[in-house]
């Protein structure tokens, strides 16, 4: 394959960031090419350069980043230094590009088909049915189900998966000869995934184009890649042919990205030592009904009635998909908000503390979980002194919190854009241990983060149950994170339990047709299985 | 989408009743009698009685207000005090100016703030940005007869362009209607203006950060498309709900301008029968006003609608 031509080549590119910042370039000298029919994954952890190497290409880059130097030949052009009218004609007729968020990459106020349709609009003349012929043609080539009544759906209509087949749908419309694909399937349900992965490599394969796909995912790599070229802090610390990085990498980089793919294999022993029981969950449900103009009101199952125990010192992981009813379920239990059948009870003396003591979380998205404008010390004692400790008291604590969770106490006084995201999710998991509980629902703790400080995370959670005794019902769409950290996993699937057990028992045969379904669509299955 | 429409029109019902109910108390329950001002300050006290039996001042508070919103409802807002004209037919013959007048300056601001907030928004930080955002403060800061007085002098004394004051019906042509209206219009509509460019700029601005601005970009898709049918066309939900608050500001500032400009609007008639304590006119013409202001707000809701799909109550 690499005998071909390259289609894009791009020689020491280098872009400045603003002066002031933690470092000097967001890249520096990277050298990398794409061939025709060639897949070319660029791997990396968040602030590699990944992104940005890829919006060059496109002249997509942010004003706030220099006129990068170096050179982007695509088809023996350089179309780092051309024109904009130039570049605004390669966009979408030549080159192809999809984004990770499909929630925010469509515009919410046109319908998709006339999104689509824009490509066509913007570079060919052609009568309006002719164009609609052909985006329902794109449509139903990317398996967008019953095409020309989508046509004229609005974005919010769509599910995740169905928007990022609108957004390959308008990339590939004018068949261009090179596709960039920046983390397209990381917002995506793991079946959803598979399933995109599959269909843009049955796309190249006939039709034979290029592409950069941009991931942070080992696993999407062994999926789809035919060479890989590692990044970090902007370099290019490691290329070659994707068996040979993933077999025999020569970056300890490359090892350590390798290495922190969580495995599959459950990392809990079988049998584990159970305290006395923290909660019992007794069929606890949730039904929404949604109100429509002037008919009757539609009801929508959110959660079938559910039941489970845990007990102190125990992980429980809650795996499902989007809508799956995990979030639901932790909401209801932690009484945020209020199931329409069941209850949730804390077991144990509770010795006069009241219920958001005794239970807490730790949210998904350490950027937006914690209070943008107070210190992350006033975060921290918060909750304390909501329930009666001295101000003195509170801040001890906090202090002490902080190194536990591995942070300088000297901290506390920053404010949590201060902070990477790792030491937010540390931060937050200390101001859910201010409050001294006995059980920690972790909802989407972890997904946010890059695998090696995903570990890490996993890693202060392990330690903290093991010296409190913690209780920690774990909500995850990621069974490779639920194999590191649970004892038993539920596997939830449209608002119902469908099945329940130990880790190595439910990996091992997964008696549910969705479990086996989950479990197939787990990316780089083989990597995880070698490791 | 008409059962959009149509549920909203409904909710239009409750807010104008209790807009009734508020204008008719407030005034009643207001120092000063009407009787007392009619009869003089020298009249004996049978006289004000008199005079307050006649215009149904002496009855309890509720039957007085059935009968205002019975005779409301049939069109008939009462008659004046003191000219003795209906309260209808005073507000007819003082209507046209008080609403070329208003929609001129809608226009007029709509159609300069929203292009040159959008420009700025799209070129935040440059100089014409800068300069833009500098003088709307000035705009912003400047009071209406301040402004006023300033163009007056400067575009009618001095250079004559305008008349100095008055109002000529659009019936009499359509030069010389756009030539005493220009001056009021600009000056009434300076801060509606600033306001809406201002909104339409921070609005503009937050849009062109969004993933599909990127997107379209990514499509090949021209910068001014970009901005206009991807930003702005986003960005319109803002720049909508600050034109209808506005309306509350152009109203009040209608009251100031007629009077700075000496047009014969309702803004004039408010003014005089509030110092006469002319109730009917009062009522009548606050109802008119809050009337345009719901049925402008409720035109607004349906606008949302129609521009972002995401907006269905």
């Amino acid at each position: 394959m690499t005998t071909q031509p390259p289609i894009v080549d791009i020689r020491n590119l280098t872009v400045s960031l603003p002066i002031g910042g933690d470092r000097r370039s967001a890249v520096e000298e990277v050298s990398l090419s794409v061939s025709k029919g060639e897949i070319v994954c660029v791997v990396g952890e968040s602030g590699s350069g990944k992104s940005v190497t890829a919006q060059a290409i496109m002249g997509l880059l942010p004003k706030t980043f220099a006129r990068p130097s170096g050179a982007i030949m695509f088809d023996g052009e350089d179309i780092l230094h051309t024109s904009t009218q130039r570049l605004r004609a390669l966009r979408g007729r030549d080159i192809g590009m999809i984004f990770q968020e499909p929630m925010t990459a469509l515009n919410p106020v046109h319908t998709v088909g006339a999104q689509i349709d824009e490509v066509l609009r913007t570079h060919l003349s052609l009568p309006s049915d002719e164009r609609f012929d052909r985006v329902v043609n794109a449509m139903e080539e990317v398996g967008l189900p019953d095409p020309s009544r989508l046509y004229h759906t609005f974005p919010h209509q769509l599910s995740g998966g169905q928007r990022q087949r609108v957004l390959i749908a308008a990339a590939l419309i004018l068949e261009p000869r090179l596709l960039i694909a920046d983390e397209p399937t990381t917002a995506l349900d793991v079946t959803t995934q598979a399933q995109i992965l599959r269909q843009i490599r049955d796309l190249q394969r006939s039709r034979g184009m290029g592409i950069l796909f941009i991931t942070h995912d080992i696993g999407v790599v062994a999926e789809i890649a035919d060479r890989v070229v590692v990044m970090k802090s902007g370099r290019v610390v490691e290329s070659g042919p994707v068996h040979r990085i993933l077999t025999r990498p020569e970056a300890d980089y490359t090892r350590m990205l390798i290495a922190a793919v969580p495995t599959l294999h459950a990392a809990r022993p079988e049998e584990p030592t159970q305290g006395p029981l923290a909660l019992e969950v007794n069929g606890i449900a949730k039904t929404y009904s949604v109100r429509s103009t002037f008919g009757a009101a539609r009801e929508v199952v959110a959660l079938k009635p559910t039941s489970l125990t845990l007990h102190r010192g125990e992980t429980i992981g809650v795996i499902g998909e989007s809508g799956s009813g995990k979030s639901t379920l932790a909401r209801c239990i932690t009484q945020l908000i209020e199931p329409t059948a069941g209850a949730a009870r804390l077991v144990g003396e509770a010795g006069g503390k009241p219920f958001r003591r005794r239970i807490q979380v730790v949210f998904q998205d350490p950027y937006r979980s914690l209070n943008p404008r107070r210190t992350v010390g006033q975060s921290i004692i918060e909750g304390p002194m909501n329930f009666g400790a001295s101000k003195a008291d509170a801040w001890a604590k906090a202090r002490e919190l902080m190194s536990l969770v591995g942070l300088e106490p000297k901290a506390l006084n920053r404010y949590p854009h201060q902070f990477s995201g790792g030491q937010r999710q540390r931060i937050s998991i200390a101001r859910a241990l201010a409050m001294e509980p006995e059980i920690l629902v972790a909802d989407e703790a972890v997904s946010a983060l890059d695998v090696s400080v995903q570990a890490q995370v996993l890693k202060l959670i392990d330690d903290v149950q093991k010296r409190f005794n913690l209780a920690i019902l774990f909500i995850t769409h990621d069974l490779r994170v639920a194999a590191q950290i649970c004892d038993r996993i539920l596997v939830m699937h449209r608002g119902q339990l469908v099945e329940e057990g130990s880790v190595r028992a439910v990996f091992a045969s997964p008696s549910h047709d969705y479990t086996r379904r989950l479990l197939d669509s787990i990316p780089g299955r083989q990597v995880a299985a070698a490791a | 989408m008409l059962a959009f429409i149509a549920k909203r029109s409904l909710a239009v019902i409750p807010v104008m009743a209790v807009v009734s109910i508020v204008v008719f108390l407030l005034l009643r329950l207001s120092p000063g009698d009407p009787a007392l001002v009619i009869a003089g300050e020298n009249a004996d006290a049978a006289s004000v009685e008199r005079i307050r039996m006649a215009l149904g001042l002496d009855q309890p508070l509720v039957s007085q207000f059935l009968i205002w919103i019975r005779n409301m409802l049939g069109g008939d807002l009462g008659t004046s005090i003191f000219s003795k004209l209906p309260v209808t037919e005073l507000i007819a013959q003082r209507i046209e100016p008080t609403a070329s007048l208003a929609l001129a300056t809608m226009l007029f601001a709509i159609l300069v703030a929203v292009p040159l907030g959008t420009v700025a928004g799209a070129t935040a930080g440059s100089w014409l940005d800068r300069t833009l955002m500098a003088v709307s403060v000035i705009g912003f800061s400047v009071p209406a007869f301040v402004l006023g007085y300033c163009m007056i002098y400067v575009f009618s004394l001095r250079l004559g362009w305008a008349p100095v004051q008055g109002f000529t019906s659009i019936s009499e042509g359509i030069l010389p209607f756009l030539r005493s209206i220009a001056l009021p219009t600009v000056t009434l509509g300076l801060a509606y203006l600033v306001l809406i460019a201002r909104i339409t700029r921070a609005s503009v601005l937050e849009m062109m950060g969004e993933d599909f601005i990127r997107t379209a970009r990514a499509k090949g898709v021209s910068e001014r498309l970009v901005i206009t049918r991807h930003a702005l066309r986003n960005a319109a939900i803002p720049i909508l709900t600050v034109i209808g608050i506005g309306v509350a500001l152009l109203i009040s500032g209608v009251v100031v301008i007629e009077t700075v400009f000496n047009i014969p609007g309702i803004g004039r008639l408010v003014v005089d029968a509030i110092l006469k304590r002319d109730y009917p006119v009062i009522q009548g013409v606050i109802l008119i006003f809050s009337a345009v202001y719901v049925l402008v707000n409720l035109a607004i809701d349906i606008g949302y609608a129609l521009l972002d799909p995401r907006v269905r109550y």
